[in-house]
């Protein structure tokens, strides 16, 4: 791992970080990802199939609640809202 | 009152006696709180509405509508959602942030007539064993304001041991109620994944989290399981009735008691335990064994590596759940060029040090390339864990180790070294893996006089086996 891999994490995780900490952030990466790596190590993981036990369960997309009923509560926690919506800078 | 031996059954009966009011235990816990905080810092807040919430509590005395938990004074790790209060995680990013709705556990509690004093200190986002990572300054031991209380629940843990609150809920991702318990000298209860809902907790390990409460007994904590453990729909990874009646049909133990207690000597032949603790706990198996346990020597020849697989599948999960603070829903906001520049702005200022390392470390082991080498290799190592832990659970009724590899530590030893923070979380973290129930009891203190624990895990929804064993411990 390089100062550019840690530059490209941040930009995917859209984190602003400073100079410095790029340096710091780097060797605890290199020193974590140092320790996780002893997975490859255990002799089970190349069975396969091993993944499918634990499955996302999703609600029925289906008997929504009545529009609006909680959009003052939700919107009075928002930064910047305006005629019920949440607002932010231009996009494009 | 005698706020150090009062336990809730105790405390049930004065109130209905009328030896002392609701109103009377609150206030000699805020007392406590007014004493000890300042030094301590537990609680980052104190509502101003306990009198108030005691006097609502007294009537249903009045009105012959108590149960067992009215009147019972409460404090609630800081990411956990009252509706109408303010919550934070003890992050930057949620700055002024109020719930807008009740955690299932919040709302459970209430229609029972709890007393919520407050809300606890935490590492940022549950993301620490030593709530050294709060924005809003570290909790100190309560039996030695030098070191630390644990982490991530280390506020609650603290309130609990300083007598400023009977019970008080946290949330254990990989060790995170356990461990500060363990430090403390309290109980803390991890149960099953998907007993207590989830529903008002901020995600961190979705796979991971469950919500478990600090008491000062066994049974205090087993009150507390059994008033919070229902199935909810507002969680899907909440367990219906029906699938944990098979649980507990499948065990092995059914209804004659648990007898057999192993112990994963593998594991903790692995050095770097602290000497006393290991002693301690060679004691603790010799007064199982005086209560009628058989302990026997288990192998899980996998354990090892579930710390490792944690600090993979963990920050992959946090890194998804942590996207939605972006300085555009909630909290924070700092302004910047566009929409992009904004959500890097408010991350950058909103989330500390910590919170950063997982987001990105998350974003590493699920980036193309690397998501088959780190995040799959998790995943399968975690359901042969799993597996193991049921092949073992076919031969004894627990497994036990000590909670912690060592007392609480000091303040600052662990913060430059991430990795060996990690470490802290060794024995606890498997539960998490497995998804067993698991609880750290109080074992003793070492030469120094800060507490050591022990820590025992059961089948999939046998809280019940843990309990029993740890009642009888305790005495």
């Amino acid at each position: 791992m390089q100062i550019k891999d840690v530059e490209k994490l941040a930009e995917l995780a859209r984190i602003e970080i400073n100079d410095e900490e790029k340096n710091e952030l780097l060797g605890d990466l290199q020193a974590i990802l140092g320790y996780v790596e002893q997975v490859n190590k255990a002799s089970t993981v190349n069975q396969v199939n091993q993944a499918i036990e634990h499955v996302n369960i999703m609600r029925e997309d289906k008997e929504p609640h009545e529009t609006g009923i909680y959009t003052d509560k939700i919107l009075a926690e928002v930064p910047e809202s305006q005629d019920g919506y949440v607002k932010v800078k231009k996009i494009l | 009152m005698d706020l150090k031996s009062l336990t809730i059954e105790k405390t049930h009966e004065s109130l209905k006696k009328g030896e002392f009011t609701v109103a009377d235990l609150a206030l000699a816990c805020l007392k406590e709180i007014e004493k000890k905080n300042k030094d301590l810092n537990a609680y980052l807040e104190v509502f101003n509405d306990v009198m108030e919430q005691a006097r609502q509590s007294q009537k249903m005395f009045e009105d012959g509508s108590a149960t067992l938990l009215t009147g019972i004074p409460f404090a609630i790790k800081d990411n956990i959602l009252i509706e109408g209060r303010r919550a934070g995680a003890a992050s930057k990013i949620l700055e002024g942030y109020r719930a807008v709705y009740d955690a299932t556990v919040i709302k459970k509690l209430k229609t029972q007539g709890v007393v919520f004093l407050g809300r606890t200190n935490m590492d940022e986002f549950a993301m620490g064993s030593s709530t050294e990572n709060s924005a809003y300054g570290v909790t100190k031991n309560p039996h030695d304001p030098s070191r630390v209380a644990g982490g991530s629940s280390g506020g609650s843990a603290a309130a609990v041991a300083m007598d400023g609150a009977m019970v008080a809920l946290g949330s254990d991702t990989g060790g995170s109620v356990r461990q500060p318990a363990a430090f403390c000298g309290v109980v803390g209860l991890k149960p099953t994944y998907g007993a207590l809902s989830r529903y008002g907790l901020m995600a961190m390990g979705s796979s991971l989290d469950q919500i478990g409460p600090f008491t000062k007994t066994v049974r205090d904590a087993e009150i507390i399981f059994q008033a919070v453990s229902e199935h909810d729909p507002m969680d899907s990874t909440s367990v219906p009735e029906n699938i944990r009646y098979d649980f507990r049909q499948r065990s092995r133990i059914k209804d004659q008691g648990s007898k057999i207690i192993g112990v994963p000597r593998n594991f903790l032949n692995h050095g770097g335990i602290d000497k006393e603790t290991l002693d301690n706990f060679e004691k603790s198996l010799i007064k199982l064994e005086s209560l009628g346990y058989k302990v026997v020597n288990i192998d899980l020849p996998l354990v090892e590596y579930s710390l490792p697989a944690y600090y993979i599948i963990m920050p992959a999960e946090s890194s998804s759940n942590l996207s939605r603070f972006d300085g555009v829903r909630y909290g924070l906001q700092e302004k910047g060029t566009d929409l992009l520049d904004t959500y890097k702005k408010t991350k950058g200022k909103g989330f500390g040090k910590e919170v950063r390392r997982r987001i990105m470390l998350g974003t590493y082991v699920l980036s193309h390339g690397y998501y088959d080498a780190y995040y799959n290799k998790a995943i399968k190592l975690r359901n042969q864990i799993e597996k193991d832990f049921g092949k073992v659970f076919e031969e004894v009724d627990a497994i036990v180790t000590p909670t912690t590899p060592a007392p609480a530590f000091k303040i600052g030893e662990k913060a430059k070294d991430p990795l060996a923070m990690y470490l802290s979380d060794i024995f606890t973290v498997s539960a998490n893996i497995a998804g067993v129930p698991a609880i750290s009891i109080p074992a003793g203190v070492n030469k120094d006089g800060l507490p050591l624990d022990l820590h025992l895990m059961a089948p999939h929804f046998r809280e019940d086996v843990l309990f029993e064993i740890g009642k009888k411990f305790e005495m």
